[in-house]
């Protein structure tokens, strides 16, 4: 009788630490990626027209309101920072895409809450490449800008 | 469990600058070790909260370097603000580290 209202007690005390977690939100980053999820069509697209395509982007219109700074020549392709900034009004996300990479698209993120339309990033290039930035606008409107790197040792296979 | 992230916040004028390295091997599938390819393992989802909003998600793929470093500016924050950043990878593996903006 004794064992069973221990086991019972204890069972209310795990009980009450996830309620304090969940009250306190320590669990919250992670039920938001549930909602999120990842763009596999996008991301596993092996040419940049499939990329676009998974990303929902048609009717790109090229735009110098995209700021993207990237070196001329990258000694090595593993490591190439890129710099995106959009002075698009109603920004809400910039993709990152390197034309030649296996699997083009590095990246998408999306802006919201006061975030500056801006990314700082380090990708790999695969070979001499144009780099691509895409943003989206909240209307659902697609601008691009891009800008060539020169690799001198390629990031991807080895 | 993956190391640490490095999360630097400062506040540069009314812009909060964040600055973050993941420790992540980020193998893209496409290296060999010894004839065998190295299965694919990198971060899929990361998220960006801010003052207990939501500012930044994003997604990656294999084309982001290894132990990737993403910088970030936000608006409306202010010194003392909590910042948290987790990611998530291709192997359901997570991580989420926390500082305050100085």
């Amino acid at each position: 009788m004794d064992t069973f209202r221990r086991s019972m007690l204890k069972g209310a005390g795990a009980g009450g630490v996830l309620t304090v977690a969940l009250a306190a939100g320590l669990l919250k980053p992670v039920r938001a990626f549930a909602a999120e999820g990842w763009n596999s069509a996008a991301f596993e697209a092996r040419d940049l027209a499939g990329a676009l395509k998974g990303i929902g982007a048609d009717n790109i219109g090229d735009s110098k309101d995209i700021v993207l700074k990237a070196p001329d020549i990258a000694e090595n392709g593993a490591v190439v920072p890129v710099e995106v900034a959009s002075n698009i009004p109603n920004t809400v996300s910039i993709s990152v895409l390197s034309l030649k990479n296996p699997l083009p698209l590095a990246a998408t993120f999306d802006f919201a809450n006061g975030a500056v339309p801006a990314l700082q990033i380090r990708v790999r290039l695969a070979e001499t490449t144009h780099v691509r930035a895409v943003v989206k606008t909240a209307d659902g409107k697609y601008f691009a800008t891009q800008k060539e790197v020169k690799v001198t040792v390629g990031g991807c296979g080895g | 469990m993956a190391d640490r992230m490095k999360i630097r916040a400062t506040m540069a004028g009314d812009v909060a600058e964040i600055k973050v390295l993941m420790a992540h091997p980020m193998e893209n599938g496409q290296r060999k070790d010894a004839g065998q390819t190295i299965p694919p393992h990198f971060i899929q989802n990361i998220s960006v909260e801010v003052g207990g909003k939501m500012v930044i998600q994003g997604q990656t793929g294999t084309s982001v370097s290894r132990n990737p470093v993403f910088g970030f500016k936000v608006k409306d924050a202010k010194a003392g603000d909590k910042v948290v950043i987790t990611w998530r990878d291709n192997k359901g593996d997570s991580r989420t580290d926390t500082t305050t903006i100085a």
